[in-house]
């Protein structure tokens, strides 16, 4: 799906899509008319396939909605606020100032507003993540190029106000900064100034669409729906030319013909594995000839050590496409194919339609810029970790090599030689829990989504017991994989909360390993029954029998199970 | 001219996504619902948009009738 970035044809296309049933309840609050803003939003999260909700504070409200308790805004409830100040109007309230020495330290004053906005709405009881927008950096030419020099000049005030923003938003959970320079730079006419003297719109109304388009890509990600996959062509799209008849000597990278855009590329696609974003190659081609390249070519930036699954054959890209999803076990959604070839990309665009395929320029020179415009890999969470997984799935590669070999599971789990640690969540292990919530969707079993204060909270909770569990094999540490939290309740009675596990480590007896250990813990609190929910999503599928398989009996409401601690029999696993 | 009329109503209808618009040189604001001041500003947009023209400030002040718009417009275009 291209971006809309018209708000006319952003109103079409949303007016078509009628029943989304995922829920998001979205403030805006701004200091101009935000009407289209509201409006276009709310279309792109249709768009996006959305049920959204969208409050949209009185004309010029910010402090007031956010001070007043009884307001709309937490009535409202939103999972999400968005803060949209217009640079026109900071303009404005600088003017107003009237000596230089206040107007040196306008932008304390600005800051400080916005700190005191994020603790307002936590005060008064709202966790909504808060996206705030960054000030354009509108300069209004009064000292020209010694602006910098000028403490009390209005545009080094804007560039200090949004260094503030930027360092408050290091320390300050949950809250975003959206950067609307950014996304202004590529709109040619973003503001229509008629309709801002005439009708106070600071910004023309495609404009909106676009920056709309940007926040529902956030918003996607905040709600766990990102992409982890990058697949490549290779003949035209990784390199110019074709391996297959023009050899590695001719091939364009780097210093020859145009191979500095394909480089371009490369440098990005590297930067991404680096971020946790696994790449993939999908090709057709002999797979010794198109390797040649990532062993031999000295220009090359990607080599096979960058990439977690190689496809070169001549079978259907659609087909291959298939099966790098199932050796990564991730949704198709969660997948962007790049290819130079318009029938490839139309043929996997037809038989996997939740795979992102962008419509790639002729011009490789316009690849990168094209690419990098469409925001595809916006995440809304990033822990070290993230960088090693392409070593993981190399290994995986490595075990389902193996697991040819064996032909007795047993024997399998066995020769992996696996150590596990179960242990209560820990400090350092809070930005990898919260991520594991925010991101797993398949073994998943109330999808529950928390953030790290969320989890910091569950620590402390006399009410919660809590289980992050790591583990390693012979080929290699997969880090923390799984994550428990349980509720109890008044009634001697557990509640299963949330029960999540990296899908790379399914069939080794994670789950086993760990009721073992709940349900001894249990039994020393004298508690009597733990009591499981399975929530059906549509991508959960993977445990809807797994309370049964822990031995766990149905009870007489759907999806509600229950096991009697004191009939628990250990299970048999291979984990020391 | 009549091209002009033609194009202008489909195009409020698509605006105010309302199809039962009709205008006439006398037509304003009053006569449909949809026709608010925040309509009128995305209105005004699409009009340039469509035809391809810029209108001033004061101009869009300045009308008080759809007959007025397609005077504008045609002005404009020329």
């Amino acid at each position: 799906m291209e971006p809309i970035l018209s708000f006319r044809t952003l109103q079409k296309e949303a007016k078509k899509i009628d029943s989304n049933t995922k829920e998001i309840r979205v403030a805006v609050l701004g200091n101009h008319t935000t009407t289209f803003f509201s409006k276009a939003l709310k279309n792109q999260l249709t768009v996006a396939g959305f049920d959204a909700q969208i409050y949209e504070s009185d004309y010029d409200q910010i402090d007031i909605t956010i001070i007043d308790a009884a307001s709309g805004l937490y009535d409202f409830d939103p999972e999400v606020v968005v803060i949209f100040e217009s640079a026109l109007k900071l303009k404005d309230k600088f003017y107003a100032v009237d000596d230089n020495q206040h107007r040196a330290q306008f932008y304390t004053e600005v800051s400080d507003a916005v700190r005191n906005r994020i603790s307002l709405i936590r005060a008064n009881n709202s966790q909504a993540k808060i996206i705030y927008f960054t000030y354009e950096l509108l300069d209004d030419h009064v000292y020209g190029n010694l602006f910098s020099k000028i403490p009390h000049s209005f545009y080094k005030q804007v560039w200090k106000i949004n260094t503030d923003i930027l360092n408050l938003s290091e320390v300050e959970q949950d809250f975003y900064v959206f950067d609307i320079n950014k996304y202004l730079q590529g709109i040619s006419d973003y503001r229509d100034w008629p309709a801002f003297i005439n009708s106070d719109l600071h910004y023309s109304i495609d404009t909106f669409a676009v920056l709309t388009y940007h926040i529902t890509q956030f918003i996607k990600a905040l709600k766990g729906s990102f992409k982890k996959c990058l697949i490549l062509d290779l003949d035209n799209t990784t390199w110019g030319g074709i391996i297959g008849d023009d050899g590695i000597e001719n091939i364009q990278i780097g210093a020859l013909g145009i191979g500095k855009a394909f480089s371009k590329l490369q440098k990005w696609a590297k930067e991404l594995k680096e971020r946790g974003i696994i790449l993939a190659i999908c090709s057709k081609n002999t797979e010794e000839v198109a390797k040649e390249p990532f062993e031999k070519h000295s220009e090359m930036v990607l080599r096979l050590k960058d990439i977690s699954v190689f496809v070169a054959n001549w079978k259907n890209k659609a087909d291959n496409i298939r099966y790098i999803q199932e050796v990564l076990n991730i949704g198709f959604d969660a997948m962007v194919f790049i290819d130079d070839n318009p029938a490839e990309r139309d043929i996997v665009r037809q038989s996997l339609p939740e795979v992102t395929v962008p419509e790639l320029p002729e011009d490789p020179a316009l690849y990168l810029p094209y690419l990098t415009s469409l925001n595809l890999f916006d995440t809304a969470s990033y822990s070290d970790n993230d960088k090693d997984r392409t070593a993981q799935y190399q290994q995986e590669a490595e075990r389902k090599k193996l697991i040819s070999s064996v032909t007795n599971m047993d024997d399998y789990l066995k020769s992996l030689k696996m150590e596990g640690v179960i242990e209560s969540f820990k400090e350092k292990d809070v930005p990898r829990i919260a991520q594991l919530t925010q991101r797993s969707n398949q073994f998943n079993l109330r999808t529950q989504r928390y953030t790290e204060n969320d989890i910091k909270e569950f620590m402390t909770s006399e009410a919660h017991l809590t289980y992050a569990v790591k583990l390693k094999d012979k080929f290699g540490d997969y880090g923390l994989i799984s994550v428990i939290i349980l509720e109890k309740k008044a009634d001697n009675s557990i509640f299963v909360d949330t029960w999540i596990m990296s899908c790379r480590v399914l069939k080794r007896g994670v789950e086993y390993y760990a009721i073992n250990t709940i349900a001894s813990d249990a039994a020393g609190m004298d508690a009597e029954i733990i009591v499981g929910e399975y929530l059906e999503t549509p991508k959960n599928k993977l445990v809807a029998d797994l309370l049964e398989k822990l031995s766990f009996g149905t009870t007489k409401t759907d999806h509600i199970y229950q096991l009697n601690i004191s009939n628990f029999k250990p299970f048999k696993h291979y984990i020391s | 001219m009549n091209d002009v009329h033609n194009e202008l109503t489909s195009l409020f209808r698509e605006v105010l996504e309302n199809d039962d618009i009709v205008l006439t040189n006398e037509t304003t604001a009053n006569d449909i619902d949809e026709w608010d001041s925040i309509n009128h500003i995305y209105l005004v947009v699409e009009i340039e948009k469509h035809f391809g023209i810029k209108f001033t400030s004061a101009q869009i002040l300045e009308w008080k009738n759809v007959g007025e718009m397609l005077e504008a417009i045609k002005e404009k275009k020329q």
